[in-house]
């Protein structure tokens, strides 16, 4: 081809202007706007999410018009105004914006917010007092996977309706305190996976199988680079220095870095191309001198379980990577004794977490033998330890420095880009980044696992719940991932948030050569709701009787005892969130039945469902440990270990930490989850960070709060003030001042420092799956309103109301942003979201909800104190999602009389049902059936 | 590395084309995603290509005797603002549907229509507007009815050396109007499932003086509903239309089976939508499907 000189191949200089100020790139003219921006302008608060236009991330003002950045080759903007999130907008729109985003609590994560604001920008420069469709319409095109939207529709529509101040008043426990690490999220300075890296790192870009099973054989690789001027160095399995594998579990490190040999899915990394990113993204994979042999995968647990497959890993030659069981009582007896007893199979597909931040991070030598990788992650000890191991360094020699992670949901508890990037930079000895593209992370990493469930219920004619039993089995993909823990803690909850004396609950984690499922926001707890409130609502038919009092008279309450044989002494509020709902309940029955006498098409239907959902790991120890110093300066820094992924821990335990001290929040200063400078507060999952690091902050508070009062020789009725370095003390009519200045101090300057470790109580379960496996449950209730075009079979929901037991709300807002951030997962789960390895690897092909898909949602806070947990708090995280799928699944059984039970219920499968169930009523009839063709409905 | 060129004049354009294999780029909004998806596994070369923007006149919708000119360059967003008679209500719904706000300011209606996806919401429109289609080449410009345009499943019968310069469609009566539904699995960012456009003209009495339906997404090039238009003429515009639909008016189109819908589904959707269309028709008014 011809040189870079000839027409059309030179870069251009192209002259803009952004957010007012005049500037000019010289760049390739097909070069995005959005890289432009952030790799030429160093405007990074653009974030990139698709690099396809699907996500809307990178939105940002060309001529007053949202455009998404990624789209807009360079040449088109010579000459244009820009506004991008660092700018103060048009005639300050954004400034407003995003005060009003941080008062309403509109920004979780943070990673689609830049994109928000300037959707949002576009709109409020024309029309300052948008309706709500408006505003849905305006924003429509920006996907959140965090807040379930409404917090952004309500911040967009007070931006000129109200005052909005940043602080939400005081920062006490139970206080709407505006989140402490929103501001860098509203301005775009927050630093995510992709955002920051050394200016002379390498670019990794990973060849990738685009087999789901096959062996291969690597050619010279040596020889090729060396025709590649920039590429550095090709790295495979063959470099990796220490084991060539990873995964959650000690003695389940079943996934290679780089493949050995054969690949077990589509994704699977083979090896990485580093150099010049030029270098490496003008290589071809089918350069490399590579010999596929493709394999017939054995995809689906039922191929995996058939006779004669193969497989998948030579050491479990059944593929049943773990089986887990739960039993007390005896079902036969209790399903003999019952007046009614159902049974169902459900089917639930690969989800995948669509957290708006693609995987990315660098990792750069520290030393000679000392690595540190900044990276997105909600588990940063772990990564150490993982790293570590794959590079044959003490742990003590890796570093992790999280980046701000823009989403999580459990698909950022394994490593992805870490031992990638650690065995690259290890390799060339230079720093070395890379950016996992929205395929690419799709495509490989873990998902929510597919469940096959068959589960049976029986109930007394009172519908008091005499026996249930399940079986399920899990889908784990090609390797274990957290396959396990899917498969110990679904028996814990298979059953229900109910009273059962017999129960059996089987499960199976199974592999196949599909993408790896790992950890998502509930660990199959949401998939087996959708089969024990499918089959609470087959019973309360059979019986008579209505779906809310069903579940009310089986409620675990305190005084009960769990299935695993657990007294449940505090904390057990589902009987008052059901109650919370009962108004609403009845009204929505009502409205629902006025509709319909007048809509035969569009029918709608009100469902409920109830949850639980255990606190923290199950049967393992999961600490967390918190240390809150205070240097002779006067400065007082709370060393969190725990991840921030826009959950709001951060907010959160300062809170915590704040009210126990007798400080302001504002007097914190923050070091978050970095593995030199904090202790491990174990992951951020299983809702264990507000309940388990909460405890944790509360106790480093105290003792610090302790040696305080101490040194002052005072009671605990004082009260704290800081002053500089002089730390004033009062009690009654006694004044006390401490200079801090003054005290000795460690080597670091700390004079006083107060650490908290809390490990939440809990015992192993035995072969029966009896004992104590959680130290707390959350527990919740959801009604869902649909409305369904029985002609179409599509389905909207119009509302919920959703009643959770969180024990204590340290921080109302942040709780509510959990609970309609999990509606919208729920509703995704439900609705239209089903992951096909190869099909719907991208976020056109995969759809999560928009705005526009979004309920009404009502929140009732049931405060049912946990004695354990901090002022009384346990976790939301997951349970926010739990109960949604299964109570819209409800609503349409409601609206239509089918009976979904595979999921999700796209327009053609609802469809399907419906048309099935009309034959029959025609066979029904006198007259000649129209006949079906008796497609694959499920009812 | 590849080339970028960005003309000043349609001749040069047509020069560029002429002598070599580019891609043509206007809002970008199907370029990158395609560049995109080829990226990821791993083919990381792309075609050159040849910026329109640059071109002074392609732009703009304008009056003329007969017809309404659209430049190739005009985005939905710009197509949704004009002031346009009722004929064009389901063009414009389809503007207002397609993607998000993002993609309706950047994507062009003459862009949707030459990539030619059996999804693409513009084409069934563009199908009940009798739109031609005028091209840009080096003997002169030609018009093709936009039926006659797309050929195949993604192919149209643009040469690599010409250039689609903009759309013709004919004007009609002042009261003739169109409709557009379309069906999708969530509210915005949405491929369509099914789609169904139509227009109506209508006589001196009141009554179905021409008719044309199409549906889009339901087989590899949108199809007209030749049948069905013919029971229609001479019919009084009014709620009884969505009777006269039969299930064998459907009997051409050869709907897929993919992770969006079954080929069954599609078939069925697209009588329901057809029904409801017509019932828009004969309100004047439209509604969302889904």
């Amino acid at each position: 081809m011809d040189g870079d000189a000839s027409p059309g191949f030179a870069a251009m200089a192209v002259s803009l202007t952004v957010n007012g100020a005049a500037r000019t790139v010289v760049v390739h003219p097909f070069t995005t706007l959005a890289d432009a921006l952030r790799d030429e302008l160093g405007l990074t608060g653009t974030k990139i999410g698709c690099n396809a236009g699907d996500c809307g991330a990178c939105t940002v003002l060309l001529g007053g018009a949202q455009v998404c950045a990624c789209l807009v080759p360079i040449a088109q903007a010579q000459g244009c105004e820009i506004h991008t999130v660092e700018g103060s907008g048009p005639n300050g729109i954004t400034d407003r914006l995003r005060r009003a985003f941080l008062h309403h609590g509109a920004a979780q994560c943070g990673a689609c917010t830049p994109g928000m604001l300037m959707a949002a920008a576009s709109l409020l420069a024309r029309e300052p007092h948008p309706s709500r469709e408006a505003v849905c319409d305006a924003v429509g095109g920006v996907l959140c996977r965090c807040t379930g939207y409404t917090k952004i529709v309500e911040a967009v529509m007070a931006v000129f309706a109200s005052s909005c101040d940043a602080a939400g008043g005081e920062g006490r426990v139970g206080a709407r305190l505006a989140r402490i690490d929103g501001w860098a999220k509203v301005t775009g300075a927050e630093r995510f996976g992709a955002d920051e890296a050394p200016a002379e790192a390498l670019w990794l870009r990973i060849l990738r199988s685009p087999h789901a099973r096959a062996a291969f054989v690597l050619g010279d690789l040596e020889a090729f680079r060396r025709t590649k001027p920039g590429l550095e160095a090709i790295v495979t399995a063959a470099d990796v220095p220490g084991e060539n594998s990873f995964g959650i579990f000690p003695n389940l490190k079943d996934q290679p870095v780089f493949a050995e040999g054969q690949v077990r899915f589509r994704g699977e990394a083979v090896l990485g191309l580093v150099g010049t990113r030029a270098a490496i993204e003008a290589i071809d994979d089918a350069e490399l001198p590579i010999a596929w042999t493709p394999l017939p995968p054995v995809s689906g647990v039922e191929a995996a379980l058939g006779d004669g497959a193969p497989a998948i890993h030579a050491a479990c030659p059944d593929n049943v990577l773990t089986r887990g069981r739960l039993s007390c009582g005896d079902v036969a007896t209790g399903h003999a004794a019952a007046a009614a007893t159902t049974e169902g199979t459900f089917r639930t597909s690969f989800v995948e977490h669509a957290y708006i931040e693609p995987e990315a991070g660098y990792a750069r030598l520290v030393g000679p033998d000392r690595i540190e990788i900044f990276a997105c992650t909600q588990a940063p000890y772990m990564d150490r330890d993982e790293v570590a191991r794959v590079l044959g360094l003490p742990p003590r020699h890796v570093r992790i420095r999280p980046s701000a992670c823009g989403g999580g949901f459990g698909g950022k508890l394994d490593v992805s880009v870490q031992p990638l990037l650690a065995v690259a930079a290890w390799k060339t000895r230079r720093p070395v980044r890379m950016v996992y593209s929205r395929i690419e992370s799709m495509a490989s990493t873990t998902k929510r696992h597919p469940a096959v469930i068959r589960a049976k219920a029986s109930a007394d004619s009172e519908g008091r719940l005499l026996a249930f039993e399940s079986a399920a089995d899990f889908n784990t993909g090609a390797y274990a991932s957290w396959g396990p823990t899917v498969a110990n803690r679904v028996p814990v909850h298979a059953s229900g948030p109910y009273r059962v004396q017999n129960v059996l609950n089987r499960t199976r984690a199974v592999y196949t050569n599909d993408t790896p499922a790992g950890a998502f926001r509930g660990f199959g707890v949401p998939q087996a709701a959708i089969a024990h409130e499918g089959l609470m609502d087959d019973l309360a038919e059979a019986l008579g009787l209505d779906r809310w009092t069903i579940r009310r008279r089986n409620a675990l309450t305190k005084g009960d005892r769990t299935p695993s044989g657990q007294f449940l002494s505090h904390s057990a509020g589902l009987p008052t969130c059901l109650d919370a709902l009962k108004e609403d309940w009845e009204a929505m029955l009502a409205r629902v039945a006025a509709h319909n006498a007048r809509n035969p098409r569009r029918r709608r239907g009100a469902g409920i469902a109830c949850m639980w959902y255990g606190c923290g790991n199950t049967s393992m120890s999961n600490p967390s440990t918190m240390r809150i110093a205070l240097d002779r300066a006067g400065q007082l820094t709370f060393y969190n270990g725990a991840v921030e992924i826009g959950q709001g821990s951060t907010t959160v335990l300062v809170q915590i930490a704040a009210e126990v001290l007798g400080l302001p929040p504002e007097a914190f200063t923050l070091v978050v989850g970095d593995t030199d400078l904090t202790f491990d507060a174990g992951k951020t999952s299983a809702s264990r960070q507000t309940f388990v690091s909460g405890k944790a902050a509360a106790l480093a508070a105290r003792d610090l709060r302790r040696k305080i009062l101490a040194l002052a020789n005072v009671g605990e009725a004082a009260t704290l003030h800081l002053d500089g370095a002089l730390l004033r003390i009062a009690e009654g009519e006694v004044r006390r001042t401490l200079d801090l200045s003054a005290l000795p101090a460690d080597r670091d300057g700390v004079a006083l420092e107060g650490v908290g470790t809390y490990d939440p109580p809990t015992t192993a379960l035995d072969e029966n799956g009896q004992g104590v496996p959680y130290a707390t449950y959350g527990f919740a209730a959801q009604i869902a309103e649909v409305e369904v075009d029985t002609v179409l079979g599509t389905t909207k929901v119009l509302r919920i109301v959703a009643a959770h037991d969180v024990g204590r709300a340290v921080n109302p807002t942040l709780v509510e942003g959990q609970i309609e951030g999990g509606i919208a997962q729920g509703l995704g789960l439900a609705l239209m979201e089903e992951f096909i390895p190869g099909r719907t690897e991208n976020l056109h092909d995969y759809l999560i909800p928009t705005v526009g898909d979004m309920p009404e949602i009502e929140i009732k806070l049931v405060e049912d104190p946990e004695p354990e947990g901090p002022f009384g708090a346990k976790g939301v995280g997951e349970p926010a999602l739990i109960a949604t799928a299964p109570a819209i699944l409800s609503a349409i059984r409601h609206a239509t009389g089918v009976t979904i039970r595979h999921v999700p219920v796209l327009p053609h499968r609802l469809w399907e049902a419906l048309r099935e169930r009309r034959a029959s009523a025609d066979e029904l009839r006198p007259s000649p059936s129209r006949g079906g063709d008796g497609g694959g409905g499920e009812s | 590395m590849t080339a970028y060129f960005c003309p000043a004049t349609l001749d040069e354009a047509l020069a560029i084309r002429a002598a070599r294999e580019v891609e043509i780029i206007a809002g970008g909004t199907d370029v990158y995603p395609n560049r995109t998806t080829r990226a990821a596994w791993g083919q990381m070369t792309c075609r050159d290509l040849l910026d329109l923007t640059a071109i002074p006149g392609l732009g703009g919708i304008e009056e003329r005797d007969d017809h309404w000119r659209i430049g190739c360059l005009v985005t939905w967003t710009e197509l949704l603002k004009a002031r346009l008679p009722p004929l064009f209500n389901g063009l414009k719904t389809a503007a207002r549907e397609i993607g998000g706000v993002q993609i309706q300011n950047r994507g062009t209606l003459v862009g949707n229509l030459c990539t030619a996806s059996p999804a693409g919401d513009g084409i069934p429109n563009l199908v009940a507007l009798q739109a031609a289609v005028e091209i840009a080449g080096p003997p002169g410009r030609r018009l093709v009815p936009v039926e006659a345009f797309i050929d195949g499943y993604r192919h149209t019968v643009c040469r690599p050396d010409e250039i689609v310069v903009a759309l013709r469609l004919p004007k009609r009566g002042a009261l003739d109007r169109g409709a557009f539904r379309k069906l999708g699995a969530r509210r915005y960012l949405v491929i369509s499932i099914v789609m169904a456009a139509g227009v109506i003209e209508t006589d001196a009495t009141g009554r179905i003086g021409d008719v044309r339906l199409c549906i889009g997404a339901c087989s590899a090039v949108a199809q007209r509903l030749a049948p069905l238009e013919e029971r229609l003429l001479g019919k009084p515009l009014d709620a009884s239309l969505a009777d006269l639909v039969q299930p064998g008016d459907f009997a051409t189109l050869a709907p897929l089976d993919d992770m969006r819908a079954s080929a069954a589904y599609r078939l069925a959707a697209a009588e329901a939508l057809t029904r409801d269309l017509l019932a828009d028709l004969a309100a004047g008014e439209r509604r969302r499907a889904a």
